[in-house]
């Protein structure tokens, strides 16, 4: 396998996850159930998207054909979005929202976690810099789906409504295929399952604390890192991409 | 230092941060490294937060301040290692936000609890000084403050959080 072509995949599959989750939270911009929330949601958005631009950019320069992060996050079609499927699912009710949130966050603190370790100087230093983001990130979920869960009788009931709508969605998260056992091979990127028990564990932790139930295990979600997305995708670019598309030369 | 190089950072030292204009991105520990590279001047910043939206106003004010003084000259470079740390700032700038209203970095006190708050942080009430404070909100108005509210004075303040 080349290695570059490889690289500028990994990256992309990186990148493509934090676009996508930025982009559903920052439908609640305006929209928050109330305006620490508002803020909070926006915040973590903005803290996506710049990871985003940071990997992206670096996946330009690693594929070395003159794509910036704009030529990459506008000017792709939908079947070369690397995003797992988790990140597209809409934001339904609150509860939903933090769901897919905690299940993504704890994920993304494992994995930024090891990538600081990754022989890549580029992809260590900004794994580094993006795991301070995300415990916080991973808190504010966690801490909302443990008030929700133990709160009222609605709220847990809501609470524990979206999980299981999210809960088999997480498993993609941990996928792997031949342009991950490459890089892994080389120290470049992190092997998943290295963290899997201690990411289930966490789950757990959280659940239990929450007084909610863990969801039956079902059918798995897969697909999103091989480009074949839900339908909800081709609406979050029409959406994303408009502006771009319809004037290229836009500066801003 | 060189004459220079002392006018660079005297100039950079007078650009005040975009959202909270007390403190310098100098102060705020944004400038890494100033270089005169070739006929260029190389001026290393670092993001506060990845997404931190005046990452770029930082930048442009950068660039006009130098070219004013003389720079034509000024390339920004972004560099990522080490990670910006609220560490960094100084006694003073602690001391500049907590009268502007800010409640400073407690220094070292990153949050260890990874998942739970490892018990209650005590921050001061950048008013009245009181201990007695609640956290509302781990997000504020900017990326890099929390929402706080002091039991004693009632008033609500902005807390500068560690990364
Ligand atoms: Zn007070």
């Amino acid at each position: 396998m080349n290695t570059k072509k490889a690289l500028f995949e990994y990256c992309i599959r990186i990148g493509d996850n934090s676009m996508i989750l930025g982009h559903r939270l920052s439908e609640l911009c305006s929209r928050g159930p109330i305006l620490e929330e508002d803020i909070a949601i926006t915040n973590i958005s903005l803290d996506l998207f710049g990871q985003c631009r940071n990997i992206l950019t670096y996946a330009g320069e690693v594929e070395g054909k003159g794509r910036n992060e704009d030529d990459l996050a506008y000017h792709r079609p939908e079947h070369e979005f690397r995003s797992v499927l988790l990140t597209e699912q809409p934001n339904g009710h609150f509860g939903t929202t933090m769901a897919r949130q905690m299940l993504f966050s704890v994920f993304h603190y494992y994995f930024y976690k090891e990538l600081s370790k990754s022989n890549d100087v580029h992809l260590a230093a900004f794994a580094a810099k993006s795991l301070k983001e995300t415990m916080y990130h991973m808190r504010h979920s966690s801490e909302w789906i443990i008030r929700l869960g133990d709160g009222t009788e609605e709220s847990h009931e809501k609470m524990q409504e979206g999980l299981n709508k999210m809960w088999s969605y997480r498993h993609e998260l941990f996928e792997k295929d031949a342009v991950d056992e490459h890089l892994i091979e080389l120290g470049i990127a992190v092997d998943t399952a290295k963290f899997k028990d201690a990411y289930e564990k966490q789950l757990e932790e959280i659940i239990s604390r929450a007084t909610l139930e863990i969801p039956e295990e079902g059918w798995r979600a897969t697909g999103g890192r091989i480009g074949h997305h839900s339908e909800y995708m081709g609406h979050i670019l029409a959406v994303f991409q408009s502006l771009a598309r319809a004037y290229p030369d836009a500066k801003w | 230092m060189n004459s220079k190089m002392q006018q660079v950072w005297d100039t950079l030292n007078t650009i005040p941060d975009p959202e909270i204009p007390v403190i310098t991105v100098v102060e705020l520990g944004v400038v890494r490294a100033v270089d005169f590279v070739e006929d260029f001047l190389q001026i290393t910043i670092t993001p506060t937060y990845s997404g931190c939206p005046a990452m770029k106003q930082f930048e442009d004010d950068i660039v006009s301040e130098l070219n004013k003084v003389g720079f034509s000259d000024v390339r920004i470079k972004t560099n990522f290692d080490p990670a910006w740390t609220t560490d960094w700032m100084s006694d003073e700038a602690r001391e500049k936000l907590r009268v502007y209203g800010i409640a400073p970095p407690e220094r070292g006190s990153e949050d260890k609890g990874v998942l739970f708050l490892s018990g209650p942080k005590k921050v001061a009430c950048p008013q009245c000084r009181s201990e007695d404070t609640k956290l509302i909100s781990q997000f504020g108005s900017t990326a890099c403050k929390a929402l706080y509210s002091c039991n004693a004075c009632k008033e609500t303040f902005d807390y500068f959080k560690c990364i």
